[in-house]
């Protein structure tokens, strides 16, 4: 079985996508990790980690920058750390008042965007923000240098595509001509519009209120001055998406929903001619017998395990369910990498009976993906 | 505990793939065992309602019957905007509706999308409903986004009638928000599952609700709970068994046993985490063994789940 070393060989940035619920935030800490421990200097982007694997990661301290995580613990658990591994949460709000910093033309102009209350209260809620911010994080990180190896963990999504759209619905949202055509209603706007430009304007008025129409206009006047500097921005996202150095990992788990999402998801990839440069399967049910039926187990257990046949009776309840797991999963998991091709390197993490979350944790579970 | 029976509106929330659909349906099953006319309204734009009763996938926005009293309807931020424009301003509104520079104007409008959403629930589970021939419902459950971004929506209504201060909106802002905070008219059952990443969630969930709009979870139901079929010596008696066994079925099926019943130990413990630490006892639903999930299966955890009601 390839491990991940391999399939990030000269790879530069790697991007985690999947559903929510298949371990993708634990899983690209343990990735890199693993090309840490291998001697590279890694930065791990994360989204909503839970609390313990922040404080795995040391990242209690707060911060729009990524931190170096003490490597002690791990090597506790047993992992050389040859190189150097930083991590950082992102902070959604942080990023994109950066961005608009950067990209306002001037001091006035950046003051009453961040000073204007849609955006005070709602830049959070801007379609795509939490993907767009990711990945832009990623590309100034990639930028500034001093990392051999970026990970970025996806923001949770019902809809894993959301991740790829993000980019080109938010330069739209910049863009949008009708829009504006429609706060300036004179001249072009009224041509767009055509009559009843006016009325438009004071039907949208009457439904949505003079002030938030007035904060709502004032909001995407301001922010359709930016939108040079944003499409260079998006462009700049898109290209770093589809740069050869760039891989994306599926990550899933062996059930019908997530590798529904996961192919849709390896689709739109090749839609958009981006590579993906395999998939995690986490949670496989197995067991020692793999894929061979059972037969009868209770006589056994009573003759050559030397069970109670009460206790008998329940072993043999508990492995006929997990058993069938074992089936399911392996079915799952073979018509998942039927799918895929062989092209697209599968690996398989199996269901683990101990928390992940700390470090001990962490570090058994890159063993499995490292294949060490 | 008091149950959410008498309530109008539920949200069922949690961490992405706790199996929240799973359980909106589950508890509209279980509702509209009890004569109540229910609704599930999925607000992620999915249609599983539909196919777990084998309906064909129905129009976004369109309310369709499942079975019985139980309906299900897939939202539609766009259809939600149609109806929301034709109710204020009729035919002018309508017109308004059609225009691309007013799609244009939603789409770039953040928050829009959630205002929509939550208010489309929320027109559902009025005694009269704004939708031409729309009928009432004794119980709306809203299958709500993951945790964060449900936790947004629920706070979108405020926020807009802060902002908008006057006007249309504005109003229906706080008349929505006031229907959120209503602990009579509303209810939040929080998803988990027994692990420790789902468990944490739900109680930032619980801690933002009370936060914002301020509402105290009504239900906790936690997913996918392993049986525990071993006590501690039987448990010992196996560990033992697996040392001396040497044929390859039974030294199988002990290591599979053994290995669940750490994973049942485990997950009891998180199970008494979150009850501990929401101050809540949760309802705990077994773990489907099964290859896929159909109706059946969801009448079963419908059973389970009568006691919340």
């Amino acid at each position: 079985m390839t491990g991940v070393a391999e399939l990030l060989r000269d790879r530069r940035v790697v991007v985690m996508a999947g559903s929510g619920g298949v371990g993708k935030t634990t899983t690209s800490a343990a990735v890199a990790l693993g090309m840490a421990a291998r001697g590279l200097r890694v930065a791990v982007v994360t989204i909503d980690p839970a609390q313990r694997l922040a404080d795995a990661l040391g990242l209690d301290a707060l911060g729009n920058e990524p931190r170096r995580v003490d490597p002690a613990p791990f090597e506790r658990a047993g992992l050389r750390m040859q190189g150097e591994l930083s991590a950082m949460t992102l902070d959604v709000k942080r990023t994109f008042d950066d961005l608009i910093a950067r990209l306002a033309p001037d001091e006035r102009t950046r003051e009453q965007i961040l000073a204007n209350r849609i955006y005070r209260e709602l830049s959070g809620a801007i379609a795509g923000s939490q993907e767009f911010t990711a990945v832009a994080k990623v590309h100034e990180l990639a930028q500034e240098g001093g990392f051999d190896l970026l990970v970025l963990d996806t923001p949770p999504a019902r809809n894993a595509l959301d991740f790829l759209d993000a980019p080109e619905r938010l330069a739209s949202f910049f863009e949008s001509r009708a829009l504006r055509a429609l706060l300036r209603p004179a001249g072009t706007g009224a041509r767009l519009l055509g009559r009843g430009a006016g009325m438009m304007l004071g039907l949208l008025g009457r439904v949505t209120g003079a002030d938030l129409l007035r904060d709502l206009s004032d909001f995407l006047r301001l922010l359709s001055g930016l939108v040079g500097g944003f499409r260079e921005r998006a462009a700049a996202v898109e290209a770093l998406l589809r740069d050869p150095a760039t891989s994306f990992m599926l990550v899933t788990s062996p059930e019908r929903e997530p590798i529904g999402e996961a192919l849709a998801f390896r689709a739109r990839l090749e839609q958009a001619r981006m590579a993906l440069g395999g998939a995690i399967v986490n949670r496989v049910h197995t067991d020692e017998l793999g894929e061979r039926e059972a037969g009868d187990v209770e006589p056994l257990l009573v003759a050559e395990a030397g069970l109670s046949a009460a206790v008998a009776g329940q072993v043999a309840a508990a492995f006929a369910d997990e058993h069938a797991l074992t089936r399911r999963d392996a079915a799952n998991v073979a018509q998942l990498a039927g799918a895929l091709g062989a092209g697209v390197p599968l690996i398989e993490v199996p269901q683990l009976d101990e928390d992940l979350h700390d470090a001990a944790g962490l570090v058994a579970l890159h063993a499995h993906l490292f294949g060490a | 505990m008091p149950g959410l029976a008498d309530k109008r509106l539920l949200f069922v929330a949690g961490k992405g793939g706790v199996g929240r659909t799973t359980v909106a349906l589950a508890l509209g099953i279980a509702a509209a065992r009890r004569g109540k006319r229910t609704i599930v309204a999925e607000m992620g734009g999915q249609a599983l309602g539909a196919s777990a009763f084998g309906r064909a996938r129905a129009r976004p926005g369109a309310e369709v019957a499942l079975d019985g009293t139980l309906h299900a309807i897939s939202l539609d931020v766009r259809t939600a905007m149609d109806e929301y424009l034709h109710a204020r301003a009729g035919r002018l509104g309508d017109l308004l509706g059609a225009s691309r520079a007013f799609g244009a104007f939603v789409a770039a409008t953040p928050g829009m999308r959630e205002l929509l959403t939550v208010g489309k629930v929320w027109e559902l589970a009025q005694d009269a409903r704004r939708v031409e021939g729309g009928e009432r419902y004794d119980l709306v459950i809203a299958d709500a986004p993951a945790t964060g971004h449900a936790i947004a929506t629920l706070r979108t209504p405020r926020t807009f009638a802060e902002i908008a201060r006057v006007g249309p909106i504005a109003h229906q802002g706080r008349t929505i928000d006031a229907t959120l905070r209503d602990a009579a008219f509303t209810g939040v059952v929080a998803v988990s599952l027994p692990e420790e990443m789902p468990v944490n969630e739900t109680l930032v969930l619980q801690r933002a609700l009370r936060d914002a709009p301020g509402l105290e979870l009504g239900a906790l139901v936690v997913n996918a709970c392993l049986p525990r079929r071993l006590g501690p010596r039987q448990a010992a008696s196996v560990r033992r068994a697996l040392e001396r066994t040497s044929e390859s079925v039974a030294h199988a099926a002990l290591r599979s046993a053994l290995s669940e019943h750490v994973r049942a130990s485990v997950q009891r413990e998180q199970v008494e985490r979150v009850a501990a630490e929401a101050g809540m006892t949760p309802v705990e639903l077994p773990y489907l063994f099964g290859p896929a999930l159909e109706r059946e299966e969801l009448e079963r955890l419908a059973d389970a789940l009568e006691g919340i009601l």
